[in-house]
């Protein structure tokens, strides 16, 4: 397999946690500007494949690649973040405690070291970004609200924004929909489709009316490693799919 | 949005009012003692000066745990180390003032020095006769002292209990090198019987009503610059790390670094407060190492609200004076008193003093709001009661209303 125009290449990759394979040998190839949708049972590995890409856990053997060039295995979860990749978490995490505008704030891209940030004053461009994001992730009108107090989609739609404003190559996003009503479901497929024109983007998620809306090429995990890939028809015509999922 | 505007008016409002009483005291205080006199009803004597004077110090060290307790979640258990230490770098200063008036009246070295029989001062004793020097020293001895500490300690990803024992383990580390003879600083019985300081005597009236003066300025500095720094971007990143520091590092912040710098200026301030604690108790000796004094300045702020600037402050003035008046009638009970205290605070106020201040206030507004729309006639649950608002002091650390814990992330 050759690297050049991937944004993102794992190969042979394993990882173990005391003894136990969480990724066995798994190898995925993401093409720049695509979006792809993983799926998968409960504990096939899907957020430890995230945590191998941003850093969070070293892979124990194979290649992770990024942008066809950069070791991602050789980086830091910041560096990692700086090169243009961002991570929204399965359990959404917002800075609880900040409104909307000051968690945007504290993602969009910029220096990323104390002294600038001891002295940093807000400037105009800042804010239109911010009001672009705001109206991006449909929260235009509540950007002086506490994160706390914003429902569990919302929390969703916030993080997905934060991303949006660190202005990443490859976005990252675990479970969006989870908790959503069948409307903010719909909703975030759209915004998601809208942020693939111009990012890649990897969505793992359960609900498969949700991988349906968004019409791309769908990897199925087991065990570690990828069991089917190719379109959600496909795969869920798979047998071995089908077996993983309605149990042994 | 309203009310959120509001409270943080509210909140710096606090911080001018603070600052303000501060700097009044500064003068007024010292008028009261020397201007005044002894019969007039208004004479503030001179124990009294004294004795808030080492309060003001206390509450320094307060607020200096306060940034990085409050602010960023770094419970640290040996803040009492970086105060003694600046108190160890002004008393160095203060016995090289002594001169040749000690005991032995040895012009080159202190008494206790002569006492164990050194033949000259040892190095790290140079430039201790100049005040310039000494007062670089009460800034860089724990200044960096906490960025070795620190650098180490956030690098490596301690947290949590983890970091609050190894904080424990350098005072104590630190109380057992200094009760040592051979280190130098006097061992057991630390360094006293001061003489001068800046050429005036310190047992003056007037040099301690301008030691009580320098402290109340100090302090209101340092809640102003407490104040910027955690109203500024790094302050929102600071509380943004304690609340959900994987997140910070996948948005590419680098949260070793930013903790590293609260702890820092956190351990110059707790120096500063040592150095002005000295000269005004006349004694520093390794028991301020010990480690009942850290977990004491956790209760202080606990007391007064963490995470909200003037309640760390409050927290130490009201656990102080509680303190003189109890070892005054029942000495052997402050311990217990002071266990049962930080108990009850836990249970019962969370968020301090300043905490329930708010939340006691809030409610009287909410109510008030209530009742005169009720009487204009109006729907009485038009004014919305408060959501969670940003916390009375724009302080994430009291969390108002439903609490946003702080979370791991995934
Ligand atoms: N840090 C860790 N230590 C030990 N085991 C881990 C660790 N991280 C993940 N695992 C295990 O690895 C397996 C894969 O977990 P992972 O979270 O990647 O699954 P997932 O596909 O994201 O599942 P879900 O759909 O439930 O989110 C699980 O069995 C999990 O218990
Ligand atoms: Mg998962």
């Amino acid at each position: 397999m050759s690297k050049s125009n991937t944004i993102l290449y794992l190969d042979g990759v394993s990882v173990s946690f005391d003894g136990f394979r969480a990724i066995n040998n798994l190898s995925l190839v993401l093409d720049k500007g695509e979006m792809r949708a993983i799926i998968g049972p409960n504990g096939a590995g899907k957020t430890t494949m995230m945590d191998i890409v941003t850093g969070k856990t070293r892979p124990d053997a194979g290649e992770v690649y990024f942008d066809g060039e950069v070791d991602l295995t050789k980086h830091d979860e910041a560096e990692i973040a700086m090169m243009g990749i961002g991570r929204k978490f399965q359990k959404p995490t917002v800075f609880e405690s900040h409104t909307i505008e000051e968690n945007l704030m504290l993602a969009l891209k910029g220096p990323r070291s104390i002294f600038p940030a001891l002295f940093h004053r807000r400037s105009a461009a800042e804010v239109r970004q911010i009001d672009d994001i705001l109206g991006i992730i449909r929260l235009g009108d509540k950007r002086d609200e506490i994160a706390a107090n914003l429902s569990h989609g919302q929390k969703q739609w916030l993080e997905i924004g934060m991303l949006l404003a660190q202005d990443p190559k490859l976005l990252l996003v675990d479970e969006p929909v989870a908790g959503m009503t069948d409307a903010e479901t719909e909703e975030t497929a759209r915004l998601l489709k809208d942020i693939a024109r111009d990012h890649s983007v990897i969505v793992v998620e359960h609900d498969m009316h949700f991988v349906r809306e968004l019409g791309v090429k769908v990897t199925c995990l087991h065990e570690g490693s990828v069991l089917s890939e190719g379109s959600l028809d496909f795969v869920s015509a798979d047998e071995r799919v089908v077996e993983v999922y309605l149990g042994r | 949005m309203i009310t959120g505007r509001f409270f943080a008016a509210g909140a710096d409002r606090r911080i001018a009012i603070t600052i303000f009483i501060l700097l009044t005291v500064a003068i007024v205080v010292p008028l009261l003692n020397l201007a005044v006199s002894p019969t007039s009803a208004f004479y503030v004597p001179s124990y009294i000066v004294a004795l808030t004077g080492k309060y003001l110090c206390y509450a320094l060290l307060a607020l200096a745990l306060d940034l990085v307790w409050g602010y960023c979640g770094i419970l640290s258990l040996g803040h009492g180390a970086f105060f003694a230490l600046g108190g160890y770098a002004m008393g160095m200063y203060l016995m090289r003032q002594i001169g040749s008036r000690g005991v032995y009246g040895n012009p080159l070295l202190p008494d206790f020095m002569v006492f164990l029989n050194y033949k000259e001062l040892p190095w790290f004793w140079y430039g201790f006769d100049h005040f310039w020097f000494a007062a670089i020293m009460v800034l860089a001895v724990p200044g960096l002292l906490a960025f070795v500490f620190g650098w180490f300690a956030f690098r490596s990803r301690v947290t949590g209990v983890y970091l609050s024992i190894i904080t424990q383990a350098m005072t104590y580390a630190l109380l057992l090198a200094f009760f040592r003879n051979d280190m130098g600083f006097g061992g057991n019985n630390g360094l006293t019987d001061f003489k001068d300081i800046l050429g005036f005597n310190v047992q003056a009236d007037a040099t301690r009503s301008a030691l009580f003066a320098a402290g109340a300025v100090t302090l209101a500095l340092a809640v102003y610059v407490t104040w910027a720094i955690v109203g500024s971007k790094y302050g929102k990143l600071l509380m943004a790390v304690r609340d959900a520091e994987s997140r910070t590092r996948f948005l590419g912040w680098r949260a070793e670094n930013v903790k590293l710098f609260a702890f820092t200026v956190s351990a110059v301030m707790a120096g500063i407060a040592g150095a002005l604690y000295v000269p005004q108790v006349g004694i520093i000796n390794p028991g301020e190492f010990e480690p009942s004094n850290s977990i004491e300045v956790v209760v202080w702020a606990a007391v007064g609200g963490r995470g909200t600037i003037v309640g760390p402050i409050i927290g130490a003035l009201v656990v102080n004076a509680g303190k003189s008046w109890f070892t005054g009638v029942l000495p052997e009970f402050w311990l217990f008193a002071l266990g049962g205290l930080f108990v009850a605070v836990t249970l019962f106020l969370p968020k301090g003093i300043i905490g329930m201040w708010d939340s006691w206030r809030g409610n009287a507004k909410a109510l008030r709001a209530a009742s005169i729309a009720e009487e204009a006639g109006t729907d009485p649950d038009v004014p919305a009661p408060p959501k969670v608002v940003r916390g009375a002091a724009r302080t994430p650390g009291d969390w108002s209303g439903s609490s946003p814990e702080p979370q791991p992330a995934e």
